[in-house]
């Protein structure tokens, strides 16, 4: 461990002296540039879509005189049913995939953190699905998926798992759960990779100390790592629910614009680039925003009291 | 240090698959795409420009930008070669720029330029259903390709034709055809294609059954069902050959009546039975695809997978036909293609409207059929003997068909809207719910997106 020296704090409040004002001064100088592209690439492009959502803007402007319309746009918005359908796909999605993930990617990592011939290997080797670009991936299993030619089919059908062909995608039944196979198959490896680094530093005399004293695999499982790997799983699963509320691509490529399947992020570019409605389509934006954040917020909440 | 081992085998690995996936990728993307795969390279050049010494005294030395066609099989080459040309008749400089394959994309990327009053392009190529919606943008080319407008297919013209102004020139065409398995055709004693739906789903039904005792995979009938543009193209030839009018009539609102009901009822019927359960996802590949493998009797797509089934293993068992229609009806092919448009905010208007007179004459129409496989939009052209040659379903008795066009016309800037709510609506009918069901909250999505 190597860690900075940094100032401890003193004990009592003082004045502050010349020196420390100016150490002040010279750190808000050294942030400015930071603080200057956080404003251009973040605080500008989202103050501008709030903007935009308190208006009548469409992409094509000139025909109609663009104006403030207030509140207009989220009136419409809560009593939009298809935006209603999209958040609640976009949230089964999430649970869905977020949970599968865990578990597999936990069952993954302490598996490789083992100690067996070929963990190097293995290590690499179960990184390939998360290597492979989302969309490529997604065309794959589209023809997988396949009714009439795919592999999933014929696999199944020849192994009397299936009684005939089904049509995966196109079933309303099957249509959400294949999606998330594709991306439980593509991002568990980056779960589990995670998992991995907090499973590394996890001191190994902890587990032989525990198996002199006599515990068992699982309970130190219980006891050791599963708390000691809190902190990594915590940064997992906020990491892979803010992905997957945001999910575009797979349900794009297997979807397009079904309207029984959208997310919210696919229903977002739809009214913006596709019905060219600027302003509803912002809105839709905020919304997408809080929800996520709501997210955040209770993530964030729930790590402070863990920490505490 | 174990740390940094591992990093370095998963970068190792990662770019490893990248670069299989990426080939992989590039695999699936050769299969035979899209609107431009030539039969062959003939061996034809783009036509000289006609009164090139004319244009050339007035606009000498002018440069113009030229938003053309994809850079996807042969249809960025033919664009080079007739810039190359036209420049080197006329000496007007042509900025050949290549739009996004995506329509989506070109769309948008045409509305942020003319959203912005961009003098650049100055002539841009634009899809069959958006003259409506870029009309307020776009040069009204009547006073100068008026006369020469005539010769063009007429429905066409209309569709260019906004509010008593001109303003796009058909450039290239497609139009809805069917095609069919000539071998089963005569295995099963049939002596010609059908020319209703109900006998095509009669024969469909005779032929399946047959077939599927050795072909498990057989199905009759292939098309576009996926929820997106071309479904609504589908749809259109459903509803307007059985006689329900096109979507909008006259500026009204049509599509809910009996017997648009009736026809998309019969399509719906028949998912997973005459036609595959995942019919529903199906573009223009997915359906070509089944048919190409020898496995449907008969499939909806555009010309242009004549040329691209040459090289599969139906070659030489498959022919082409008009679309069945209903009782009441006649058949009907929907207008795809594209136009060529002069900018309003272009600085050099008549040199582009120059480049489009070119563009769009009849010798260069002749040169993009054989040299591309495009379907001429000026019936003269197809019907020359060397461009029929080339493109086998110009025979006057398919290429005459009557077109029904998408209703750009009437929903204008709304239209990409309007179009979603037919496709999305007409994909709810297929994967199950009844046509009366849903018709009605269709036409009323229309009505309050025309008004």
């Amino acid at each position: 461990m190597s860690t900075v020296a940094t100032p401890a704090a003193p004990p009592r409040r003082r004045r502050r002296s010349r020196l420390q004002r100016r150490q002040t001064r010279l750190g808000w100088v050294l942030l400015l540039p930071a603080l200057a592209v956080v404003g251009f690439v973040a605080i500008y492009p989202l103050g501008k879509t709030i903007y935009y959502s308190f208006t009548n803007q469409e992409f094509l402007a000139g025909i109609e005189p663009t104006k403030w319309v207030g509140l207009r746009n989220y009136r419409e918005l809560w009593h939009d049913s298809i935006f209603r359908t999209a958040i609640w796909t976009t949230i089964k999605f999430t649970l869905i995939t977020v949970g599968f993930e865990f578990v597999l990617g936990m069952i993954i990592a302490l598996v490789v953190n083992s100690n067996f011939r070929g963990r190097g290997a293995m290590r690499a080797v179960m990184l390939v699905p998360w290597a492979i670009p989302t969309v490529v991936a997604a065309q794959m299993w589209k023809w997988m998926f396949d009714d009439v030619y795919g592999v999933i089919n014929d696999a199944g059908v020849r192994l009397h798992l299936l009684s005939h062909s089904r049509a995966w995608i196109s079933e309303p039944g099957t249509a959400l759960a294949s999606v998330c196979a594709v991306d439980i198959w593509k991002t568990t490896p980056f779960v589990a990779l995670l998992l991995l680094a907090g499973l590394q530093v996890i001191p190994r005399d902890l587990y032989e100390a525990a198996s002199v004293d006599g515990a068992s695999k699982l309970q130190q499982f219980w006891r050791i790592t599963l708390p000691l790997l809190r902190p990594a799983i915590l940064v997992t699963l906020i990491f892979r629910t803010l992905d997957a509320l945001r999910v575009f691509d797979v349900f794009y490529v297997f979807f397009g614009n079904r309207p029984d399947t959208q997310t919210m992020a696919i229903y977002d570019q739809a009214t913006i680039v596709g019905d060219g409605h600027v302003g509803y389509g912002s809105a839709v934006s905020v919304a997408i925003f809080l929800i996520i954040g709501l997210f955040v917020v209770i993530y964030v909440t729930f790590m402070r009291v863990t920490e505490e | 240090m174990k740390h940094r081992a591992l990093l370095v085998v998963a970068g190792l690995v990662g770019a490893a698959t990248l670069a299989v996936s990426l080939t992989v990728a590039a695999a699936g993307t050769s299969r035979p795409s899209g609107h431009a795969t030539p039969v062959k390279s003939a061996a034809i050049a783009p036509p000289k420009v006609p009164n090139a010494a004319a244009i050339k005294a007035k606009y000498h030395g002018q440069s113009i930008q030229f938003i053309g066609d994809a850079a996807v099989g042969a249809s960025h080459k033919r664009d080079l070669k007739l810039v190359a040309r036209f420049q080197k008749d006329t000496g007007i400089k042509v900025n050949l720029v290549p739009h996004p394959s995506g329509s989506d994309a070109a769309y948008s990327q045409l509305a942020r330029a003319f959203g912005s009053k961009s003098s650049k392009p100055d002539v841009a190529m634009i899809d069959v259903v958006w003259p409506g919606a870029f009309a307020p943008y776009l040069v009204n080319l009547k006073p100068a390709l008026g006369k020469a407008s005539k010769q063009f297919v007429q429905s066409i013209i209309q569709n260019d034709t906004i509010g008593g102004k001109l303003v796009a020139i058909p450039w290239f065409g497609d139009f809805g055809i069917l095609y069919y398995r000539t071998d089963l055709l005569k295995k099963y004693g049939y002596s010609k294609p059908p020319t209703t739906w109900n006998t095509l789903f009669a024969m469909a039904k005779k032929i399946q059954d047959g077939e599927q005792k050795s072909n498990k995979n057989f199905y009759g009938l292939v098309y576009q069902g996926n929820s997106y543009e071309g479904l609504t193209c589908d749809a259109l030839e459903w509803v307007a050959s059985a006689g329900g009018g096109n979507f909008i009539d006259n500026g009204k609102v049509t599509i809910n009546n009996t017997k648009a009901a009736t026809i998309l009822d019969a399509m719906r019927n028949q998912v997973g039975k005459l036609t595959p359960r995942g019919v529903t996802s199906y573009d223009e590949e997915g359906a070509r695809n089944v048919f190409a493998a020898g496995n449907a009797m008969f499939m909806r797509n555009w010309p242009y997978a004549y040329s691209a089934n040459q090289t599969t293993p139906v070659k030489g068992k498959f022919s082409v036909t008009v679309l069945p229609h209903g009782a009441a009806g006649h058949s009907v092919g929907t207008v795809g293609g594209w136009q060529l448009a002069v900018s309003k905010f272009s600085k050099h208007k008549p040199a582009a409207i120059e480049f489009v007179r070119y563009m769009t004459s009849p010798a260069v129409q002749k040169f993009n059929a054989i040299f591309n496989s495009n379907v001429p939009t000026i019936p003269a052209v197809a019907k020359i003997k060397a461009v029929v040659k080339t493109n086998p379903y110009l025979t006057p008795a398919i290429a005459n068909v009557a077109r029904v066009t998408r209703p750009g016309k009437y929903l204008k800037t709304h239209y990409n809207e309007g179009s979603k709510a037919i496709y999305q609506g007409v994909s709810q009918i297929l994967n199950g719910t009844p046509a009366k069901n849903v018709l009605p909250s269709i036409a009323s999505k229309l009505n309050s997106l025309i008004k």
